[in-house]
């Protein structure tokens, strides 16, 4: 009896493994124009260290990728956020 | 290839070709609620009068800065959205090199999708006001 239900377990296993397919929240949601003006909205992609998140983790498109960094770019300049610092949230 | 890219500029120019910029810039916090109007309406005429056209003027405020500049760690952030021809930029920002009480500045040309974003965010601040 034991044995069986480990069995079942072990069918069932797999699904811990399957990853939720990453998207572009941009191509996604219809949104064309990235303000640098928001910088709550430009948080999300970045680390603690106020670093621009590669897309292979946030899973943006490389068209928006650009315009996040360079909204990110510019929103840095006008110190609405840091180039640099230790835990930002 | 040069010459003949200025004198297309030109051309291009002499038909009055009107950009839709956007320029965010810093004051220092010392100055009082007057100076800062004052400032603030010195560089807006030195736009209209040479044929900008005003779209939008926001006052975000003293906010805190990201890090500090010039020793500050607080500003006074004004929004102005306007058209005008690309050669008054130039003109813009060497009056706010000049001036010792703005501390940064950024002018943005908008394309199309940010003029219409620019408008929606504009509804919806003037949505709030009233």
């Amino acid at each position: 009896m034991a044995q069986e239900v480990s069995e079942i377990r072990y069918l069932n296993a797999p699904a811990i493994d399957t990853k939720r397919k990453k998207y572009c929240r941009f191509k996604k949601s219809g949104i064309k124009y990235i303000d640098y003006k928001d910088p709550e909205f430009l948080k999300k992609f970045l680390n603690e260290q106020g670093k621009i998140l590669p897309r292979r983790i946030t899973g943006t498109s490389l068209k928006y990728q650009r315009r996040v960094a360079q909204a990110v770019k510019r929103a840095r300049q006008l110190a609405l956020l840091p180039f640099v610092t230790d835990l930002m949230k | 290839m040069h010459r003949f890219k200025r004198k297309l500029y030109l051309l291009i120019n002499f038909k009055g070709i009107m950009n839709q910029y956007e320029t965010v810039f810093i004051l220092t916090p010392v100055l009082s609620d007057d100076q800062m109007k004052e400032t603030v309406s010195k560089f807006k005429t030195l736009l209209t009068e040479n044929g900008a056209e005003m779209l939008n003027e926001e006052l975000w405020g003293l906010k805190k800065l990201a890090y500090p500049i010039q020793k500050k760690s607080t500003g006074f952030y004004v929004l102005f959205e306007f058209k005008a021809q690309p050669e008054l930029i130039k003109k813009l920002e060497t009056n706010f090199r000049r001036d010792e009480k703005v501390i940064r500045f950024q002018t943005v040309k908008l394309e199309k999708y940010a003029i219409e974003y620019a408008e929606k965010r504009r509804n919806k601040q003037s949505n709030k006001e009233a």
